[in-house]
């Protein structure tokens, strides 16, 4: 296949996955179907594709083609068939809706797969599958489950939906607000999906995933102006959207904060950020977690070089987190704030105390190797860069962790007997 | 439409007190009204349950539920509604009015 055709093809996977499932989802009224068809019409691109040469409109060619693909399949499994149905089916053919904020097909796909009647990881899993069109061993291996019970998560939630039949839909007004914290840890997941994708063979940055996240959260916000959490979370994906570009260098290695290119950072990203948080702030109604979240990034994007950022404030808002969300990642990511402003000892002594928590976990590592590094504890270091880069799955965070342990001198010198 | 069947969770029988009852009959006539209508009553605790097992023909005829825990189904309706979001609303007045917890299954 020559590179112009595998380009278009990954390119209408990014682009055109999550409209073409959830077009066939409304059409179909079945998810299984809708993806299963649409896996089956990318697979037919690939076949003919190269042959035929891509389509002048790829992603009308995917939807017609997993739509043929769907009637084929339902009428091969149609034992007991409802013929009405099946007519009906053949001659839907709506122009779809308009795309205005509730009508977003993609939203109604995303509020389906994050239904309170389905269990939280679930509704994560499924999301990805389906608007964000991840594999399932991909999927799997951002959760560290195994592939196989990772695919049997998805096959029952779609059969739930399918058998309660959980409606295709935006819920109602007032069934809103109650909705919409489920979706907000989906969409976030999914962002961070993006921003530090999590397989050897994918690329560390995965854009398409992170601009859709905003993408959707902006029709949340649009949907819901006045939920704090909703403007606090695109706050918070914004401002850490905008400095993208300069957190991988040009040799695919992660750039950490302190180090990277502010002149590259997005200013329109960082200006829209800093409104919504000012907004908020403004309400004087008490911050959620994303809102402090968001505060925290636009701290550190309000200073002009790495050495002006405000700690104590940062810290200070920390404080706050912990006691909304006393989880030790919270806890792990206060210490490094904790480290500027009191010293790397300090916050060592608050790391060590998560290790039971976080063993498995490779910022905990990588935390306090940077830590130990800069007590001079160059051995323990070492050891700790070692776990962090056996357990990290980014390959712009497992080059940075390399170079990094490969600039550590080769003997421990903080040990004088 | 699609009929689904709402379980009441409780550790007794009959155990409705004459509020809990009055506010089951406000809830019901109002499931009727909007026509989610089916079916619904109460059981009999599992003391009462017999189980058979005539699969070969053998006429097994036991005492007690078929499965022994703390606890169980003390009642049901069964709604109608065009999908889940409706259903668990129905359910979530049910649960209110008789002030147990429900369960919300669809029936095949």
């Amino acid at each position: 296949m020559s590179d112009d055709i595998a380009t278009a093809i990954t390119r209408a996977h990014r682009g055109e996955w999550a409209r073409v499932v959830a077009a066939l989802a409304r059409r179909f009224g079945d998810l299984d179907i809708a993806e299963e068809a649409t896996a089956e019409a990318f697979a037919t691109a690939v076949e003919r594709w190269p042959a035929d040469g891509v389509p002048p409109n790829p992603g009308a060619w995917l939807t017609t083609t997993a739509q043929r693909k769907a009637i084929d399949r339902i009428r091969r499994e149609s034992k007991r068939d409802d013929k009405q149905k099946e007519a009906r089916m053949l001659h839907d053919d709506d122009p779809p809706g308009p795309s205005g904020a509730i009508d977003d097909e993609r939203l109604r796909l995303i509020f389906t797969c994050c239904h309170p009647a389905l269990a939280p990881e679930t509704r994560i899993a499924l999301t990805l599958r389906l608007v964000g069109g991840l594999t399932v061993p991909e999927i799997a291996r951002a959760f560290l489950v195994q592939e196989t019970a990772m695919g049997q998560r998805i096959t029952r939630a779609k059969a739930k939906i399918k058998a309660a039949r959980i409606p295709y839909r935006v819920p109602s007004a007032e069934d809103l607000p109650a909705r919409v914290s489920g979706v907000l840890a989906v969409l976030f997941l999914v962002f961070n999906e993006g921003y530090l994708a999590t397989g050897p063979d994918t690329p560390p940055v995965r854009h398409e995933l992170t601009s859709e996240a905003i993408r959707l959260t902006r029709v949340l916000r649009e949907l819901l102006p006045g939920d704090g959490e909703v403007a606090g979370l695109l706050a918070l994906m914004l401002l850490t959207e905008a400095r993208r570009t300069a957190r991988v260098s040009a040799g695919g290695e992660l750039v950490s904060l302190d180090e990277q290119d502010r002149g590259a950072w997005d200013k329109a990203l960082i200006a829209e950020g800093h409104r919504l948080v000012r907004e908020r702030l403004a309400t004087g109604v008490a911050p959620g977690r994303y809102q402090i979240l968001a505060a925290i990034n636009a701290v550190h994007t309000d200073a002009s070089d790495a050495r002006a950022t405000d700690w104590s404030q940062i810290v200070a808002l920390y404080d706050l987190l912990v006691r909304l969300d006393p989880s030790p990642v919270v806890r792990l990511n206060r210490s490094v704030a904790v480290a500027e402003l009191d010293g790397p000892e300090v916050a060592l002594a608050d790391v060590d105390r998560l290790g039971d928590k976080l063993d498995g976990y490779h910022a905990f590592h990588a935390t306090r190797a940077d830590l130990l590094r800069r007590l001079g504890r160059s051995g323990q270091s070492r050891a700790a860069y070692d776990r962090a880069i056996e357990l990290a799955g980014n390959t712009a965070e497992t080059a940075y962790l390399s170079r990094r342990r490969d600039q550590l001198g080769q003997r421990d010198t903080s040990i004088h007997r | 439409m699609m009929q689904y069947l709402v379980s009441v969770i409780d550790d007794k029988s009959n155990s409705g007190t004459d509020e809990e009852m009055a506010a089951i009959d406000v809830f019901n006539a109002g499931v009727q009204a909007a026509g989610h209508w089916v079916f619904a009553g109460g059981l009999a605790s599992p003391d009462s349950a017999t189980v058979i097992d005539n699969r070969d023909d053998a006429g097994m005829v036991t005492d007690g539920p078929f499965v022994e825990t703390k606890e169980y189904v003390a009642g049901f309706w069964v709604f109608e509604a065009p999908d889940l979001d409706v259903a668990l609303e129905l359910a979530a007045g049910g649960s209110r009015a008789c002030n147990r917890k429900v369960e919300v299954r669809p029936f095949l």
